[in-house]
């Protein structure tokens, strides 16, 4: 498929916006519709795509496979350390409020980092799914 | 106009899924699958509902059809004639639809401020949010503050279905070649 010079272009054009597009998804959810969960989809859809149009190998040049691997863990993590945060500091677990001097900020930092911590996860296991997937068909 | 549109909708709704039940073709329908997927979002948006909305076409229509389409790569683009009529299973799909359809009867009206939904929890999350939480989106301080340890959960059904793929197919291929 590399030798298509439509797809090339356009893959070019498209991947950079749907990136932006997933950024603004994820740290905008606080404001509109979306998250962690919608943002990573997007950001795996956009690798995705840039492993249709350029092949697995390529995308697995720019993020490998071990990368995505830490990633799964880190964003589950992050997310379960963020609610170890207050625990430490004698109050609920999850609960964002003594996060930050103001319990509000503290709910805004929570939330930010725990939609983060969904949306690295997200994107990784969506990206090594169809790894797993389209790759397997390379073998045979 | 909007019963118009929920008509259209679920009347659009019911000939993709028939359509995707009577192709042969799987290419085709996965193609089907991914409109049916469009049009639930859409409905979704009737309903307000747009955080759904988003998601179900995000995941609908772009992973799901995408990894569909991989797995057709694997099995082959044309379904198998069946080897024996589907009698059985057609008996249990329509007892089931049937049991679910009666189960409806019970439930509230849609949009009825006295159902059990808009009375327990979710008055205080709507009152309460912008003092407690204080961002604008109700939908994204319940998933991620009120019930972030749901979201947790969820997070780690993502993760365990990530570890269940990879113990059933995620044989990495650069290990596989330094075997060889």
């Amino acid at each position: 498929m590399i030798d298509n010079t439509v797809l090339r272009v356009v893959g070019k054009i498209v991947i950079p916006v749907i990136f932006l597009f997933a950024l603004y998804v994820q740290f905008h959810g606080d404001y509109g519709p979306g998250g962690g969960f919608q943002a990573g989809v997007i950001f795996a859809a956009g690798m995705i795509l840039y492993g249709l149009i350029f092949g697995i190998e390529s995308l697995q040049h720019i993020i490998s496979t071990r990368v995505l691997y830490a990633l799964i863990a880190l964003g589950l993590l992050l997310f379960a350390a963020v609610g170890f945060v207050p625990m430490l500091l004698g109050h609920n677990y999850l609960n964002y409020d003594l996060l930050t001097q103001d319990p509000l900020a503290g709910q805004h930092l929570g939330i930010l980092l725990v939609e983060l911590g969904v949306g690295i996860t997200v994107a990784a296991v969506m990206v090594t799914i169809f790894i797993a997937f389209a790759g397997r068909r390379n073998d045979q | 106009m909007a019963d118009l549109v929920n008509i259209v909708l679920l009347g659009l709704l019911v000939i993709t899924a028939v359509a995707a039940v009577r192709l042969h073709d799987l290419f085709a329908v996965v193609m089907m699958f991914g409109i049916y997927s469009l049009l639930a979002a859409a409905a979704f948006v009737v309903l307000d509902a747009v955080d759904v909305a988003f998601t179900e076409a995000a995941v609908g229509v772009g992973i799901s059809t995408v990894l569909m389409l991989a797995t057709i790569g694997l099995v082959g683009r044309w379904e198998r004639r069946p080897t024996h009529r589907a009698l059985l299973p057609l008996l249990v799909v329509i007892v089931t639809g049937a049991v679910l359809i009666y189960g409806t009867l019970d439930m509230p009206y849609f949009g009825d401020p006295n159902s059990a939904a808009h009375q327990h929890t979710a008055p205080r999350y709507l009152q309460q949010s912008p003092d407690e939480i204080g961002i604008p989106n109700v939908v994204t301080s319940i998933l991620a503050s009120y019930r972030g340890y749901d979201t947790l959960g969820e997070l780690t059904v993502i993760f365990t279905a990530r570890v269940g793929v990879l113990a059933l197919l995620g044989i990495r291929r650069r290990r596989r070649d330094e075997k060889r």
